[in-house]
């Protein structure tokens, strides 16, 4: 076995958080509110965030569920950069600096940190993602390794919302489908066992479709899955232009 | 005054996991049916599921319906009932090929079949060698299993009621007999209630692992399903029955799957010995969950743990091709990255049990009726996946078995409510049907006192890991008891600081941390009560199974309040074990 790294005691360090609050209950206005919290390296943001509801303010509004990045639940604007904060370890901002944390940006918020996530999940619906085929097979349908692999990035989608809010075309037209939604569509496009790649090909060649991005690639950086998403929409983009491969 | 809704419905699901979907996807198309969740659907824990889903589709090697039903009775240490085993095992082909069917993008064979791969305690011929049993999509099944249901939910226009979180039952007298009218649910965006009615209600509301501070138990697994089922004096079997998963990352309880030890992967102590070989001689690493999780308590009980506080052991992977990592582990490897800093390519992994899967539940029959005790079924009322005990985990589940469980028992939940509900009338609503959940709104808003929710809470997880986990004993239980007894009555002098109506969350952790005490009494009596060790269930002080005592299902029933005294409240009863072709033997592998 090779060497056996020591996970030595880690010091603790107290880091301040600005975070946007907004209570319609209490005001029309919203505004940032710092908290200290003492924090060690291991932990993430959604642990200060948990530290400060249940230790300093139960108002505090945020959702989370699993806490290790899989349901997509607590994306949230952090420092300027759209992340997961149950994903972002502390030691990895500069904890020197009030850390900011606020709602993804492009949606309607409810609370803090909550926001409407409808439009987001309308768009989604729009795409048609559930396979389409008209076979009607008796056992499982066969797929090469290779077909399968065509479409693998794009199936780890959580919809956690982080691509589309960071994405500068939908912060100004919230009727473009986003990256989230092409991811989607993607992912039935370039699977072979699919026979509908066409409609959902129609519905992305829309005016708020495909040709709306313009490869900023913040979409790519913000994903906490590690999906290619520009890739994935210039993938569709090239298969409305010359039909899919 | 709470503003109330009221609609009506002919199936009403609870959960919007695995189970909960399967059933809405049977139930959607031929009744009128709702899912009630308190998560959006994609949240739901099914997606942190990794390993795989069981079936004998024999496509790699030699498989039977039969190895795997020997293999779940025996994992389950004997105390599964084997007639659900069987159907479990028989309609777990039909269960993946739905699941093909639907999208789902299994990994796939050269030839274009669904790829399989080993997994503890699944065998070939009754034990003889490891066998590949278990259909994979990487290290994210379960995440693609929630997603396929959500997406063929979408496909058939599946009505959601997202982030409402069902708090009671409504029951009323028909004919003679109790039966379930409606839900009670709180819309977390409004702070209104619903009352939801329905001919047929479905639980499939998931596990309570956050009575536990070691877990890979989402926060909102906080057990309110079945939590309702307890306080309407209704049955929980087997509650004593918790798995706790070995891999857990150390500190964190982030789950490592298993696969990484069906892919090769080794545990290994402080000195590097691969300590497996002593305890499971035959099977290694792939020996099931107690068996592993208990090993690994003892090494570092032993002083052969690793770290400053040698309190973990390690899963080697660095013998394995990064590319096979990279193809079939990429989730869990990024894990140990992204929490632990540590790179599996080249460093073992620190890891140590973490607190998993219930065993017990709401008990059902086959058809995922609920049961009112030992065999009177409640018409109307369904319960499938963790939240039930139907039992086809015993006293400890194989791994592939639970993504398995809510294919099978979630599409024959939703088979069975359509069926009634086709010839059953809607229940009569009781007046004043939403009475308990406003009391109990009330009684968290209106509470001054000086204690927090979150101490409460972590006391509560703290003496359940001390005291009620790998290992146990009658006195270890005893101090659990009296210290749940001491968090109840502080618990009537919390306060929260939210008294808004929208996005109340700082109420609804009150609310769940109620539900999370009466679990966590019954886990600990029951545990208690069962004076044997067997399966997932180890007592220090009744080291050997006792199949003349305890071959039998326990039952706990909520009769009158908690009074502090050990056991006041709650009744024990015995429920025999269905045996069709395997009597009990020792569990070796």
């Amino acid at each position: 076995m090779s060497e056996v790294k020591e996970i030595a005691e880690i010091p603790s360090f107290t880091v301040t958080l600005s975070i946007r609050r907004f209570d319609p209950e209490k005001s029309e206005e919203a505004s940032w509110e710092e908290f200290q919290v003492e924090m060690h390296s291991t932990d993430r943001v959604l642990d200060a965030l948990h530290k400060i509801k249940w230790e300093q303010d139960g108002s505090l509004t945020f959702r989370r569920s699993c806490a290790h990045g899989v349901c997509g639940s607590d994306a949230v604007r952090i420092n300027g950069r759209n992340r997961l904060a149950c994903k972002t370890l502390i030691k990895d901002l500069d904890i020197n600096s009030t850390i900011t944390v606020e709602p993804i940006k492009g949606l309607p918020v409810e609370k803090d940190l909550v926001v409407d996530m409808n439009p987001f999940y309308q768009a989604y619906k729009d795409i048609n993602p559930f396979l389409l085929a008209n076979d009607k097979p008796e056992k499982e349908r066969l797929q090469s390794p290779e077909d399968r692999a065509r479409y693998d990035d794009t199936t780890k989608c959580i919809l956690c919302a982080a691509c589309t809010t960071s994405c500068p075309v939908f912060w100004t037209d919230g009727q473009y489908f986003g990256p989230a939604a092409i991811v989607n569509a993607h992912r039935f496009i370039f699977d072979s066992r699919d026979e509908q790649a066409d409609l959902r090909l129609d519905i992305l060649n829309d005016k708020e479709g495909v040709w709306r991005c313009r490869t900023t690639f913040n979409c790519t950086e913000a994903c906490p899955r590690g999906i290619e998403v520009t890739k994935a929409i210039a993938e569709v983009k090239q298969a409305i232009l010359r039909g899919k491969p | 005054m709470t503003k109330v809704h009221h609609h009506e419905f002919d199936v009403v699901i609870v959960g919007a996991g695995g189970a909960g979907m399967r059933a809405a996807i049977e139930a959607g198309p031929h009744a009128k049916t709702a899912v009630i969740s308190k998560l959006f659907p994609t949240r739901s824990h099914t997606g942190a599921a990794q390993g795989g889903m069981a079936a004998a589709l024999a496509n790699v090697e030699e498989d039977s319906w039969e190895w795997h039903t020997f293999d779940t009775v025996k994992g389950g240490d004997y105390l599964v009932d084997q007639d659900a085993a069987e159907i479990l095992a028989k309609e777990s082909v039909q269960a993946v090929i739905d699941l093909e069917n639907m999208g789902l993008p299994f990994n796939r064979t050269p030839d274009g079949k669904i790829d399989q791969r080993r997994f503890g305690g699944h065998t070939r011929d009754h034990g003889k060698a490891p066998v590949r049993r278990s259909c994979y999509a990487a290290d994210r099944t379960g995440h693609m299993i929630l997603q396929t249901l959500y997406q063929t939910c979408v496909k058939l226009g599946i009505e959601f009621f997202n982030e409402f979180y069902v708090l009671d039952m409504v029951m009323t007298e028909v004919d003679g007999q109790e039966v379930p009218a409606a839900v009670v649910a709180y819309d977390l965006a409004t702070g209104e209630l619903h009352i939801v009615r329905g001919k047929s209600i479905v639980y499939a509301t998931g596990g309570f692992g956050k009575i536990f501070k070691t877990t890979s138990n989402a926060h909102t697994l906080t057990g309110d399903g079945i939590g309702i089922i307890w306080r309407k004096g209704l049955p929980l079997e087997d509650m004593e029955f918790y798995q706790f998963h070995p891999t857990g990352l150390a500190g964190l309880g982030i789950l490592l799957s298993e696969a990484a030890r069906g892919e090769g992967g080794i545990l290994r102590n402080a000195q590097g010995e691969r300590f497996m070989e002593r305890y499971a001689p035959t099977i290694k690493d792939l020996a099931p969950r107690d068996m592993v999780a208990r090993a690994m308590a003892n090494e570092v009980r032993e002083g052969r743990g690793g770290g400053p506080n040698k309190d973990y052991v390690f899963l080697d992977l660095t013998h394995l091709e990064p590319a096979v990592i990279d193809a079939k582990l990429p989730d869990i490897t990024e894990f140990a990255r992204t929490y632990l800093g540590v790179e599996p390519y080249t460093e073992p992994v620190p890891v140590f049990p973490t607190a998993h899967y219930a065993m017990g539940g709401i008990p059902t029959n086959i058809k995922a009726e609920v049961l009112s005790d030992n065999d009177t079924v409640i018409p109307g009322l369904y319960a499938a996946g963790e939240c039930a005990c139907v039992s086809v985990h015993g006293a400890n589940r194989l791994g592939t078995n639970s993504l398995l469980d809510i294919n099978v028992f979630g599409k024959r939940a939703g088979i069975y409510a359509v069926e009634y509900a086709k010839t059953a009338t809607l229940p009569p609503l009781p007046e004043n049907a939403e009475a308990d959940v406003v009391k109990l709104l009330e009684q968290v808003r209106s509470s001054t006192g000086d204690e927090k929710v979150a101490v409460l809470r972590r006391e509560l997880q703290d003496t359940m890991d001390a005291n009620a986990q790998v290992y146990r004993t009658e006195e270890s239980l005893n101090e659990a008891l009296n210290k749940i007894a001491e968090l109840r009555e502080r618990y009537k002098n919390i306060s929260i600081q939210d008294y808004g109506q929208r996005f109340n969350t700082d109420l609804l952790e009150a609310v769940e941390l109620g539900f999370l005490l009466d679990l966590a009494e019954v886990l600990a009596y029951a545990s208690r009560e069962r004076r044997e060790s067997r399966g997932g269930h180890f007592r220090e002080d009744y080291l050997d199974r006792n199949d003349d005592k305890f071959m039998m299902h326990s039952m706990l029933y909520k009769e009158g309040e908690p009074t502090g005294e050990i056991g006041a409240g709650i009744r024990v009863g015995w429920k025999p074990v269905v045996i069709t072709n395997y009597q009990p033997m020792e569990r070796k592998y």
